[in-house]
């Protein structure tokens, strides 16, 4: 009795090959790469059924969609690396929206010559974060692009989730006297990949925030109900950015206290040093909430109840104001506004 | 925050402002000009102006090294970057600051030429080492502070041997500029500019030292008072400048004890007399041209001269007419005084130099102030 043959002839090299242009090209290659690395690593039924899109039962009420492309250098980073950072960022997107993530899609362009053990470190990053978050990354691509056509690799990954049912969470929903609400400190994310690409070291490693907020996001929703108005991540732009957009879409103007937001010795130290303003660093773990006056101290009780949330903190509130302007109260005792960044925030030259 | 520090610290902060409140005399006005951008960005950023009494104001200076460069230096450093063989390095506030026609470093580099973003002369160096086949030249600028990074540059250039690194050189001097300011006919005859004193600058002290101000404060009888870059340090010196001014002294104080000395830094004063000489004249941006303001290469470092390496002739050109930076830069005008400041002209689509380096008194009013003119309107109407 002849033995079937074996689909591939050689195991992949994972230790020291290489991606090249046949792991695109929809040959034998591809498929090996396809069901040793990444079918391998993200173990499900839906993906392992080998089809070219997954299904699966939609359920009542609302359903959620997003999609994300992340391009971060370095590819590993204090903290995290980019296969962490593609589920923790599509998953806070769709839970921003006070919904339970569910599925995720990942698409892959690689560039030829990347090292397979850096891709399956990624991939494997990728699963453990997935699998922390309880969320399943049923189908998904894979492309090789010529060498100096990409920088290493860039993943794609998309989201869908459900919202609870009475739940409506939108930009525009601020009112005046709404409180916000912040989930820790910021510009951890940032400075954490700043201090790779500059070579700083500090004496306490500064590591990234990035992290699947849809439990923290649940605790909020169940201590806040129809009181919680929109919750954002602040990602690029950070917290600066995210509330200009909240400002334009609402309506409304911001107060802040500097004093009251929360920022690490540490991220502060490096801020100073590459002539960056916290606000403005890009976090991949926190959220910021608008919550109603008479329902923010139980969600700010339930954010602190949980590990993502034990530095959250009360640090403004919304007003009215045409100009629609975020401004702050400094630490010092002066005001400012907080405005839109504009270009790239660059070290100052003197 | 909750990292503590000492010279942001709020309280404190209170405590002075009280101070000062009390010390200021009702019948007059004082207008001090902070001269560096980097008092310019901290007084604007800390809200610094909340702080101080309504007949205490504070006139921004000429010291941010983006805004004061003008716009034919912006056109050769353009022209240079499109010679094929060229990269030019260039710290990356540079690259929005229009140049003529709508030109910028910025658009140079989108449409093929190469240039980079660097954050010091060292690196602008290693690209040299590393690519030797390209001309690789440093777009310098600033005051007196990053001159001596630059000759540092230069010799280590001249003891590795590169002949394809050189410097596009545009430092310039702080003392030249303040004298400039002070003989100008809007302090000195017409006195449509009030200046009671200066707060003077850090880093550049650091280097320079605060003798150098001696003589403004005696020939042009204005207290100078040298101040960090922190937004107490700030406080501190009006506190300084007022008592000053009522007690009708004009010396040169240091409020930033913490690092100048009379004599600044030996070390690196000697490093940059190696490589560089004055030059006669050099054009500013609002102050015109201004003699022996700025410095240039020393014969001896030609090689390393990008004005000597590729003939590069100045051609001067016009600021755009409706931009105020000119004025802005003198103390003359506010930024809110000009008609394009937050219509045409934002930090995303910069007009002029002042609204592109966040020490420029344009962005700097825009980024962080502008909703106090929005809450005057609001009174008033
Ligand atoms: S607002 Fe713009 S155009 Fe007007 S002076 Fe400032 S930089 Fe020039």
């Amino acid at each position: 009795m002849n033995r079937p043959e074996k689909p591939f002839r050689r195991k992949l090299d994972i230790k020291n090959g290489r991606v090249d242009l046949s792991h695109g090209a929809g040959g034998r290659a591809m498929a090996q790469l396809v069901a040793d690395l990444f079918v391998a690593a993200f173990d499900n039924d839906m993906l392992s059924a080998g089809n070219d899109q997954a299904a699966f039962d939609v359920s009542e009420g609302r359903m959620v969609m997003t999609t994300d492309g992340y391009v971060v250098s370095p590819l590993f980073f204090p903290g995290g690396d980019i296969g962490s950072l593609s589920v923790h960022g599509t998953i806070n997107d769709v839970a921003m929206a006070g919904a339970r993530p569910l599925y995720l899609s990942a698409s892959f362009i690689i560039e030829e010559g990347f090292a397979l053990s850096d891709l399956s470190r990624i991939v494997g990053s990728m699963a453990a974060a997935a699998r922390d978050a309880r969320v399943k990354i049923v189908t998904g691509d894979t492309k090789v692009v010529e060498r100096g056509k990409a920088d290493g690799v860039f993943i794609s990954t998309t989201g869908v989730g459900v919202v609870p049912e009475g739940l409506n969470l939108s930009a525009d929903a601020a009112r005046p006297g709404d409180k916000v609400l912040l989930s820790g400190t910021i510009g951890d994310h940032g400075i954490a990949v700043m201090s790779k690409r500059e070579n700083l070291t500090f004496d306490t490693e500064i590591l990234s925030d990035s992290a699947a907020l849809h439990g923290l996001v649940a605790a909020m929703v169940a201590a806040g109900g129809p009181g919680l108005r929109l919750m954002r991540d602040p990602t690029r732009g950070g917290l600066a950015a995210t509330l200009n957009e909240v400002a334009a879409s609402s309506g409304v103007g911001f107060k802040l206290e500097e004093a009251a937001i929360p920022v690490r010795p540490q991220v502060h130290a490096a801020c100073e040093f590459l002539g960056l303003d916290p606000l403005y660093v890009a976090n991949e773990g926190k959220l910021v909430a608008v919550v109603a006056p008479d329902h923010a101290e139980a969600v700010l009780t339930a954010m602190r109840a949980h590990p993502l949330g034990l530095d959250a903190a009360p640090i403004g509130e919304v007003v009215a104001d045409d100009n629609r302007f975020v401004q702050l109260t400094t630490a010092f005792g002066g005001g400012r506004i907080v405005d839109w960044l504009s270009g790239d925030q660059l070290p100052r030259i003197c | 925050m909750k990292f503590v520090d000492e010279y942001r610290d709020g309280e404190l902060a209170k405590k002075l402002a009280s101070r000062i409140a009390a010390s200021v005399r009702p019948d007059r006005e004082y207008a001090f000009m902070e001269f560096c951008g980097g008092h310019t960005h901290a007084i604007s950023r800390y809200g610094v102006e909340d702080l101080l009494p309504a007949n205490v104001r504070m006139v921004h200076g000429p010291g941010c090294p983006v805004c004061v460069l003008p716009v034919g230096r912006i056109d050769t450093a353009i022209r240079l970057a499109r010679n094929p063989s060229v990269t030019l390095c260039t710290y990356g506030d540079l690259m929005r600051v229009p140049g003529s026609n709508g030109t910028s470093l910025m658009k140079a580099k989108a449409e093929g030429a190469d240039i980079r973003m660097v954050y010091s002369t060292l690196d602008a160096l290693r690209i040299a080492e590393a690519e030797p086949a390209r001309e690789v030249v440093f777009f310098a600028i600033g005051f007196e502070t990053t001159t001596p990074p630059t000759a540092v540059a230069i010799k280590l250039a001249e003891k590795k041997g590169l002949n394809n690194f050189t410097v596009f050189c545009n430092h310039v001097l702080t003392p030249s500029a303040i004298q400039n300011i002070l003989e100008s006919p809007d302090v000195r005859d017409l006195g449509t500019v009030q200046i009671d004193g200066f707060v003077g600058p850090a880093h550049v002290s650091t280097v320079i030292g605060t003798e150098p101000y001696a003589f403004f404060a005696e020939e042009f009888q204005k207290p100078v008072v040298i101040a960090g870059f922190e937004p107490l340090d700030v406080l501190q010196a009006v506190a300084m400048l007022i008592d000053q001014v009522n007690e009708d002294r004009h010396e040169v104080e240091n409020e930033y004890t913490r690092a100048v000395t009379a004599e600044g830094n030996a070390v690196a004063k000697a490093e940059v007399a190696e490589v560089f000489e004055l030059r006669r004249s050099f054009e500013w941006r609002g102050l015109g041209e201004v003699p022996y303001s700025a410095l240039k290469l020393k014969a001896k470092y030609a090689a390393f001269d990008a004005e000597a390496r590729f003939d590069l002739q100045y051609i001067p050109a016009d600021d755009n007419p409706a931009c105020e930076c000119g004025a802005i830069l003198r103390g003359v005008k506010e930024p809110a005084e000009c008609k394009l400041f937050g219509t045409v002209c934002t930090p995303e689509t910069p007009m002029g130099s002042c609204m592109v380096s966040s020490e420029g008194a344009c962005a700097a009013h825009w980024t962080y102030g502008r909703f106090r003119a929005a809450s005057r309107v609001k009174r008033a109407s």
